[in-house]
């Protein structure tokens, strides 16, 4: 059954072009909407299974490459599939709001449908060939959503950087599970993670752990790969908060909470994880501050979000893994509200910039009360009914209590993480306070505004409201959620039950309130005097930011390659034949070294004085034709190296070959003559001395590389020559006197065959060259 | 007496075939000299004809006669070329279209 819903948005997705194009009077979305819903009732009813046992399904594609649709249900992926098919009936229900009939809304719909299953397939997928599959799916899909309107360029420009980063991490990651089976000798997740101890042991444990890594953190935005996300928010605002937000991003936290098993423990893991993930939390929640599009404070929140999970993963001790968990739910559930109330903004203001908005409280107080639901418990304020702050605490928590051996790493690194970690809870803070006052309090400006704003139609309202109920309701009663939910994902993850249970009130002292109450406190005065640090925010990173870095390397690449290719394709015929024959020279010369390959065995034939003379004569021409300046010279000296040939023939006793060598000789020299006419007059390219001298030292070389060949193999005879048989035979059974022409008619016919096929295309294709001009008729 | 006869020939053919040799070769130098290209030409074509005497000269010292056709080869295609060769330098064409057009 989950296999088949695992692909079955994907079947849908075909029909959904056909639906929108004959059922133009409903919107295509209803019809969308009942897949997401269907996957997240049955997935609700699986919990009560896989919560005692995980479900191992299987299903056989390509059992001899390894290659199986086997899917894997335990409580992380369960956590995982409901976001994703949870969140997914959210953002299509407020979709059929937010997008007009007048879109493309088949192609919309075929894109998130296709994006649902692969990510789905991502997170219930046990074989890392299906899995790398579906990881790429969601990068495809991601790549068509985000240049949905596609006419614009900007649009353009944040799809096809998406698609270089994901996909440059995807196939990293790719390598690095390909490389961890190889080690193992199976395709399966489930049983890389069993054998746990090969991978870690292995001296190839950090390029695998490296190369794995990289795909996750280009998948979710970690420093330094971050900066395609804030470009993706050219995207229509429900994929921005269905996929950058709740769920693509999360797809490499989830690639690292599904190997954390495999790498927990290990110094690299705990160091490059959760190192990068607090360098994220902060440098995403500083750059949010500096935004002043909405959408790009919740792109740079997602990141900052992303990476204090990251990180939290990193931690790797119990508390840390079930705020992480925990984190993940949470996060989903408000940013998602979020997005949807910036859409609702857009929607009905016609901008999204803080810089003209203000003052909506008045005028759209439903959006503005969901708005702060979702922006406190981001931000952590500490009240009951935010889900944000039971996390964001226990993250706190969590840095405070890492592992204290002495003389590990862990203890050199641990006091300086809840500083870390307070500072970029302190900016996301910052932001957070900006991203809803500037909104929808103070001065209301509706100069500026294109159409005066209301609240929206009740239906686009729905979806952020039920995320909003969420949030609550997980703040005041986290027990269910706990049981159900987390527990069961934790223990995917950690491979142990966790004894944690979720409190608001933790007692006077302890920790992370006092971190909680700095961050208040500080944050709080940071927001007020925001205006004296704007040209410090304005100046900082400046040009050392993530964009103009990837703007650099990707021009760079355009640039170094086009000056590479034309380097060498000049265009110039001479050139490229001095680079074919000068590789043949090096390379033939060095094989001819390395192998030992020459030979000399001077027990030949000996010549005679007449043989000597002819051969002297056709060196003496062969050279001078190279300084001759008249054609009809060169070409009459040509005639005497194909008649010293055919007297060679003659010498060594081969009448065929010097009858032919000498019609052929005199046809060419006759065909050359012919061609003279249309030619201009023989001109030297006037060219530099050190080219002569590169022309020369090629040309040398191969004239040497082919001498040595012919002496070496002259001298070298391996194997007795088959020559005997025709002779014996030609008689006798091809009935002619004649040994050549006995093979060339009898014994070998094919080739001869061929070589007139050959003769025949040479002369219809002089035929075709000369009757037919360039318009194609017959002249 | 026949012995030395056999000998008699076979030192005059290789003398002669040394001389013929030679004789390529002093062509040689008058083909790529020049001065001209009729000279070239003429060069190229004394050459056939030493070519026919080399040939026969081959043909009787390895005493066979299966070079015979190549003689009569070389005579036709020496002159055939040098033909085409004085045609060209004379004219700038080997083949005439004009009484086609006529």
């Amino acid at each position: 059954m989950l296999h088949f819903l695992i692909i079955a948005p994907l079947l849908i997705a075909i029909l959904a072009p056909f639906l929108y194009k004959k059922l133009k009077s409903v919107h295509t979305g209803w019809f969308v909407l009942v897949v997401p819903l269907f996957i997240f009732i049955y997935l609700l009813s699986l919990i009560r299974t896989v919560i005692h046992k995980p479900l191992l399904l299987q299903l056989n594609w390509m059992p001899s490459l390894g290659i199986n649709y086997d899917l894997y249900v335990d409580g992380l992926s369960i956590l995982f599939g409901l976001l994703i098919s949870g969140i997914g009936t959210l953002v299509v229900f407020y979709s059929i709001y937010y997008l007009h009939k007048t879109e493309k809304l088949g192609h919309f719909y075929v894109y998130l449908l296709m994006f649902m299953s692969a990510m789905l397939g991502v997170v219930f997928s046990d074989n890392i060939f299906v899995f790398y599959m579906f990881w790429e799916f969601t990068s495809l899909s991601s790549f068509l959503l985000i240049g949905f309107w596609n006419h614009r360029h900007k649009s353009r420009y944040g799809a096809q950087k998406s698609m270089l980063i994901t996909v440059f991490g995807g196939l990293s990651m790719l390598a690095g599970l390909i490389w961890m089976s190889l080690e193992v000798g199976s395709s399966s997740i489930r049983v890389l993670i069993q054998n746990s101890e090969i991978i870690t042991n292995s001296p190839y444990f950090m390029p695998m752990l490296l190369l794995v890594l990289l795909g996750a953190f280009t998948k979710s935005a970690q420093f330094p790969f971050h900066t395609w996300l804030p470009d993706a928010m050219e995207a229509p605002t429900p994929v921005s908060a269905y996929l950058h937000s709740a769920t693509m991003v999360k797809a490499g936290i989830y690639l690292v909470a599904r190997l954390s098993l495999l790498f927990a423990g290990t110094d690299e893991f705990f160091l490059i994880v959760s190192g990068f993930g607090l360098l994220t939390l902060c440098w995403g929640s500083y750059m949010a501050v500096k935004q002043t599009d909405l959408k790009g404070i919740l792109a740079y929140s997602t990141i900052s979000q992303l990476g204090m999970i990251m990180a939290m993963l990193g931690f790797g001790t119990g508390i840390a893994v079930f705020a992480a968990i925990f984190h993940i739910l949470n996060h989903a559930t408000f940013k998602g509200s979020l997005f949807m109330v910036a859409g609702i903004v857009d929607h009905e203001t016609g901008t999204r910039d803080i810089r003209r908005l203000g003052g909506l409280y008045t005028l759209m107080p439903i959006t503005a009360t969901l708005a702060i639901f979702g922006v406190f418990s981001m931000a952590g304020i500490p009240l009951p009914i935010m889900n944000g702050f039971l996390s964001k605490e226990m993250f706190f928590d969590a840095a405070v209590d890492l592992r204290l051996e002495s003389g590990s790493i862990y203890q050199m690194v641990a006091p300086f993480f809840p500083i870390i970690a307070v500072i970029g809870s302190i900016f996301t803070f910052v932001y957070s306070m900006i991203l809803f006052f500037k909104t929808f309090t103070g001065k209301l400006q509706l100069s500026k505004l294109e159409r005066k704003p209301h609240d929206p139609p009740i239906g686009m309202l729905i979806s952020p409201a039920v995320l909003v109920v969420l949030i609550v309701v997980i703040a005041l009663f986290p027990g269910p959620f706990n049981k159900y939910l987390l527990t069961p994902a934790v223990t995917a993850v950690m491979g142990e039950v966790p004894h944690t249970k979720i409190y608001f009130w933790h007692g006077f002292y302890n920790a992370p309130l006092f971190m909680s109450l700095i961050v208040l406190f500080t944050g709080t005065l940071l927001y007020l005097t925001r205006d004296k640090w704007l040209h410090v925010y304005n100046r900082l990173p400046g040009r050392w930011s993530m964009n103009k870095t990837y703007d650099y390397v990707v021009n760079g690449i355009f640039k170094g390659s086009t000056v590479l290719t034309n380097s060498y394709m000049t265009g110039s015929l001479r050139s490229y034949f001095r680079i074919i024959v000068g590789f043949i020279a090096i390379i033939g010369l060095y094989t001819m070294y390395s192998s030992n390959g020459f030979a000399l065995n001077i027990n030949s034939t000996p010549f005679s004085l007449p043989e000597f003379l002819v051969a002297l004569t056709m060196a003496v021409a062969a050279i001078s034709i190279i300084f001759v300046h008249n054609r009809i010279a060169a070409i009459l000296i040509l005639g005497v190296v194909g008649y010293g040939l055919s007297l060679l023939f003659v010498f060594y006793s081969a009448p065929d070959l010097a009858l032919t060598q000498l019609i052929v000789e005199t046809v060419t020299v006759g065909l050359f003559l012919l061609c003279f006419y249309h030619l201009p007059e023989l001109k030297r390219d006037k060219e530099t001395s050190g080219n002569k001298l590169f022309n020369l030292v090629v040309s040398v070389g191969f004239g040497v590389l082919i001498t040595l060949i012919g002496i070496s193999s002259h001298s070298s005879k391996w194997f007795k020559p088959i020559s005997d048989y025709f002779l014996e035979n030609s008689y006798e059974l091809g009935g002619g006197n004649n040994v050549v022409n006995v093979i060339l008619v009898d014994m070998r016919g094919l080739d001869t065959m061929l070589e007139i096929c050959v003769l025949g295309i040479a002369a219809l294709g002089i035929l075709a060259m000369i009757k037919y001009n360039r318009k194609g008729d017959l002249e | 007496m026949n012995e030395i006869a056999l000998m008699f020939l076979h030192w005059s053919v290789l003398v002669s075939l040394v001389t013929v040799s030679i004789s390529i070769l002093l062509l040689l130098y008058r083909t790529i000299k020049g001065p001209t290209n009729p000279d070239r030409a003429i060069g190229l074509d004394a050459m056939g004809i030493t070519l026919i005497a080399l040939a026969a000269l081959v043909a009787i010292q390895l005493n066979t006669t299966f070079f015979n056709e190549v003689i009569l080869l070389i005579g036709i295609l020496a002159f055939i070329g040098t033909v085409a060769i004085a045609k060209f330098i004379e004219k700038g064409v080997i083949i005439d279209h004009d009484r086609d057009k006529s």
